[in-house]
């Protein structure tokens, strides 16, 4: 399991560089920033799914305080864009520790609660009493901060850093505890692991990284509505892309995302039926089939995956 | 009184819902020495032991190891503190490799300088060869001993050990009983619960048996075999299940 820094490093590099050169050749750059956007989201919820078995159906939250984390600093504080990232970070940081007595639910109360979590802070911030603070439904423009180059270039920024986090939490003593009390709580208590704390550290990591997606995601699109920096289908790619890929490892989430995201583009948008259609096929032989994902039809033969 | 002893149990009770499943179990355990657990399925042999480790907080009495009163104290600062123990069905971290499984415990379970490292405990327990392996792909036999491995490398002085002869062969039974034996001449302190009576002789020959979350007898196991109320426990326990 533990392994040197170049396995992920040949992963990581190449898809950044290509994600950072790929808008001078593809001039659809919204797609190429929604990939960043979902290799970002599928390796946060990969930091508490992967190492802590946590599913949160609600991870859209993190990213919806992130957005708006952002905006409300730019409106009300004429923050700059990169205090402003800070402040979406803070903002599903805190977000994230509200929630952490969740963590003592176990399995599908887990998920649904912390979906009626998210939903709950949607509705706050949705609410037309609030449009003072939050422009309410009426959505937030944010057109001073306006900078689509530099923007990606921040996505790409938190990406790297996300990749690393990952890397570092497979290697690192950290990971080796999450995996631990991921297997068996009560084993890895035995074994001196704290587990209470282990599984806050993972909780509060995976919301810090969809609060910076949410982010950079507002400041990139710039105009925005409460719906969609709270559309549930955030939370849905990116388990789907998680699982598909495998969870746990650096590697899955990424296939995950390149092969699903990318035949959503290719089939969904022009004939929605179909895709829906093997979408859901999909994910039935996944489940079926295929638990851990593509990456364990390599671990299974023996090959590591980083 | 002679000086404390490591561990003792002062009238523990435990309660689920309104069942008692320990009822003002009461004893010690010293240094070097094992300490056998007997009694019928259901009796509250686990629950001890869950609430020992510090699985569960006790609803009465209290649990002190060196003096110290450590009842209701998390299970992985007991780790910490010098306590392990094995499970009823071994608990390994199926998809880690043996190594890893008792590298974690080495990692944050360590207390004192004097644990043993990984390899030490591998080879001992005879798992070295299976090192590289999930523990998902070993035999039964061989996650019970990965289970004594993960508890052996935190270094502990109390070690509680929930039927770890079940389900072995008569070769790897007299090796267990060895193996329990010689930790004992160390100077740990065992707690073993057991069934097999065979196997039980073979590490001590002084023992508490329990019925019903209850303590009906402290003393040698010889004269456990002759004492009417446990042979009626016993008996009774066999007749209704047979
Ligand atoms: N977590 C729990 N919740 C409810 N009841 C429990 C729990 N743990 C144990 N019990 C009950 O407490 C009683 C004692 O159980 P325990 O596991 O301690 O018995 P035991 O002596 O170890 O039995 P065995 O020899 O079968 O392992 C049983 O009736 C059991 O059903
Ligand atoms: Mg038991």
């Amino acid at each position: 399991m533990r392994r040197g820094v170049g396995e992920y490093a040949a992963v990581a590099l190449p898809l950044l560089a290509a994600l950072a050169l790929a808008p001078l050749v593809y001039s659809n750059e919204l797609l190429l920033f929604n990939f960043i956007m979902f290799l970002i989201l599928a390796q946060g919820l990969n930091a508490i799914y992967g190492f802590t078995g946590y599913l949160p159906f609600g991870y859209v939250g993190f990213f919806g305080a992130g957005a708006y984390g952002f905006a409300l600093a730019v409106m009300h504080l004429d923050a700059s864009p990169l205090l402003a990232m800070a402040c979406a970070g803070v903002a599903a940081l805190a977000l994230g520790v509200v929630l952490t007595p969740l963590l003592r639910l176990s399995g599908a109360y887990f998920a649904i609660a912390n979906l009626a979590a998210a939903q709950a802070v949607y509705q706050v911030i949705s609410n037309p009493a609030l449009q003072d603070i939050t422009k309410g439904p009426y959505g937030v423009t944010l057109s001073s901060v306006f900078a689509p180059a530099l923007s990606y270039g921040v996505a790409l920024g938190i990406l790297a850093a996300t990749l690393a986090l990952v890397a570092w939490l497979r290697n690192a003593r950290l990971g080796l505890a999450l995996q631990a009390i991921r297997e068996d709580p009560v084993s890895a208590a035995m074994a001196g692991v704290a587990v209470v704390r282990g599984r806050t550290i993972a909780w509060l990591l995976s919301a810090l990284i969809a609060g910076l997606a949410g982010g950079v995601f507002a400041w990139h699109i710039s105009v925005f509505y409460p719906e969609t920096a709270f559309d549930l289908s955030f939370s849905i790619f990116a388990i789907v892309f998680t699982l598909f890929g495998g969870a746990a490892t650096q590697l899955g989430p990424i296939l995950g995302v390149l092969l699903l995201y990318g035949l959503y583009n290719v089939i969904g948008i022009t004939v929605p039926q179909y895709f829906q259609l093997i979408y859901g096929v999909l994910i039935v032989l996944l489940v079926l089939f295929l638990p851990d994902g593509l990456a364990s039809l390599a671990t299974r033969r023996g090959f590591r995956v980083p | 009184m002679s000086p404390e002893p490591l561990l003792r149990v002062e009238r523990l009770g435990k309660r689920f819902g309104g069942f008692r499943a320990l009822d003002g179990v009461s004893f010690h355990i010293d240094r070097g020495e094992v300490l056998g657990l007997v009694g019928p399925n259901g009796s509250g042999k686990t629950t001890c032991i869950n609430v020992i480790s510090g699985l569960y907080a006790p609803d009465e009495g209290n649990v002190l190891f060196a003096g110290r009163s450590v009842g209701g104290r998390k299970p992985h600062l007991l780790a910490r503190s010098l306590i392990n123990r094995t499970f009823q069905s071994p608990r390994p971290f199926l998809s880690l490799t043996v190594r890893e499984n008792v590298e974690i415990a080495a990692t944050y379970g360590r207390a004192s300088t004097a644990a043993p490292a990984v390899d030490v405990v591998l080879e001992r327990l005879g798992l070295a060869a299976e090192a590289a392996r999930r523990a998902e792909d070993l035999n039964s036999a061989h996650q019970k001993l990965l289970d004594l491995a993960r508890a052996l490398a935190t270094g502990p002085r109390l070690l509680l050990v929930d039927e770890i002869a079940a389900g072995l062969n008569p070769a790897e039974l007299l090796l267990m009983a060895d193996r329990l034996r010689a930790l004992a001449a160390e100077g740990m302190a065992l707690l073993v619960v057991e069934h097999l009576m065979g196997f039980l002789e073979r590490v001590t020959d002084r023992v508490i048996v329990m019925n019903a979350g209850r303590e009906i007898f402290d003393g040698r196991l010889a004269e456990a075999v002759r004492d009417t109320e446990v042979v009626r426990v016993f008996l009774g326990g066999a007749a209704h299940g047979g």
